[in-house]
């Protein structure tokens, strides 16, 4: 298996239905010999789950026999959502995370008035924003009105 | 794996410090400073801006109207935290004079710091912190814009970063704003005496017109809908001209330095 094999394996510890690669954040393995140098990226700035996602790495490159890793931060171009994999969106789905719909680039004030979440379980945009906050950064808390599901979903940034 | 490995990574047990540790936010990124930039009191400043309201944010654990803004407000504070630990890291990088990001944030002195006085006023009912939240994340995320092109590349990064995280603050407090100035008639006096508290502290917020004039209209596009008005008050008076940028603050700095700095102080380089 190769370096970026291996690297790409590594579950991210806050939505464990996505690795690493899936979610965007892995950015470039660079392997010589047994010296692997892996560049990621932070999600939000406050991450807390970089340091686990360091350790995995190594730790899982570690066990691939390559013994001298290096895992360095990336922070440009600043982490989009448009960088999950198509593969990562039919994941959170499954699971029942409603994926992010396209970044917005602009920054005008929306005042409530966004584009509707589709509910993961029944598929209906008749959806409400509990709270623009879910229990990580990157997620927000919906209801589904019709099937009353309550739901997460990746915001788009 | 257990947890603590996770966090003190695999053989890196000393780094933990004040609890913050986790790992260098800057780890593998190119130390060097661009020569001729004010780098290193850009990031201080900026720094200190989002490590104070930070602080202030994170209070209102246990202590939000409700969950949901509770949680919300958390991930603010998280969100400049995370901005806090990164431009501090940066700042000591460009200062080269043996500072950390942790003792930059710990053992500094009140005269010390640099944030506007804004960030540090005390907290008041959640309608003070909307207010508050309003106007600085409307105002970091202009300044934040402007700095996407900065000579340091390692600022511009996390001014790029910051922009996409300050959009969601704005959003937050926008959106508070105009439920309660467009609630009930005691929820619009509320409101509007909250945004009359934390007005005096706006005018030394800005040193660029063009900062200024996207801040006033942002401003502007929320009190319309939240049928409130800009305050008509007079900004806070400085000390002999200078205020929270010049290291003068407010009586409630010390009291927060104070709470914020006192496990570090208590136990010198203490790791757990």
């Amino acid at each position: 298996m190769s370096a970026r094999d291996v690297a790409a394996t590594v579950l991210d510890p806050e939505l464990p239905v996505l690795t690493i690669a899936d979610l965007g954040i892995l950015r470039d393995v660079h392997e010589d010999g047994r010296r692997v140098t892996v560049d990621i990226t932070p999600t939000y700035s406050g991450c807390p789950a970089m340091a686990a996602i360091r350790a995995d790495i190594t730790a899982r490159l570690h066990d691939a026999g390559f013994s001298d890793v290096n895992v360095r931060t990336v922070l440009h171009p600043p982490w989009t959502t448009d960088w999950i994999t198509a593969d990562g969106r039919r994941r959170l789905e499954e699971h029942g995370i409603a994926p992010p719909g396209p970044a917005v680039r602009a920054i005008p004030i929306t005042l409530g008035r966004r584009s509707p979440v589709p509910c993961p379980r029944c598929g209906s945009s008749d959806t409400l924003n509990v709270s623009r906050f879910g229990p990580t950064p990157c997620t927000a808390l919906y209801k589904c009105t019709d099937c009353a599901e309550p739901f997460e979903h990746v915001k788009a940034i | 794996m257990t947890a603590y490995d996770a966090i003190v990574e695999l053989n890196d047990h000393t780094h933990w410090a004040f609890g913050t540790g986790f790992d260098d936010p800057l780890a593998g990124i190119d130390t060097s400073v661009p020569p001729g930039t004010d780098t290193a009191e850009q990031c201080l400043a900026l720094g200190d801006d989002a490590l104070i309201m930070s602080h202030r944010l994170a209070e209102w654990c246990t202590n939000a109207p409700e969950l949901e803004d509770e949680v919300a407000l958390a991930n603010l504070a998280l969100d400049l935290l995370g901005q806090a630990r990164l431009l501090l890291s940066r700042a000591a990088q460009a200062r080269g004079d043996g500072e950390t990001e942790d003792t930059l944030a710990y053992l500094r002195a009140e005269h010390e710091f640099h944030n506007v006085r804004l960030a540090e006023l005390p907290r008041g009912d959640f309608a003070h912190e909307i207010a508050r939240l309003l106007v600085f994340s409307t105002w970091r995320l202009a300044v934040l814009e402007r700095l996407v092109d900065a000579p340091d590349p390692v600022l511009a990064a996390i001014a790029a970063k910051g922009v996409k995280e300050l959009t969601y603050h704005r959003e937050y407090a926008a959106g508070w704003t105009v439920r309660l100035g467009d609630g009930t008639d005691f929820s619009h006096w509320r409101m509007a005496a909250a945004l009359e508290a934390v007005w005096p502290y706006v005018d030394e917020l800005f040193d660029s017109r063009e900062a200024r004039d996207e801040f006033d209209a942002a401003i502007r596009q929320v009190l319309e809908e939240a049928t409130l008005a800009v305050p008509d008050v007079s900004s806070a008076a400085r000390v002999a001209g200078k205020a929270g940028r010049d290291g003068v603050h407010t009586e409630a700095m010390g009291y927060l330095l104070a709470e914020m700095q006192s496990v570090a102080r208590a136990h010198p380089g203490a790791t757990w």
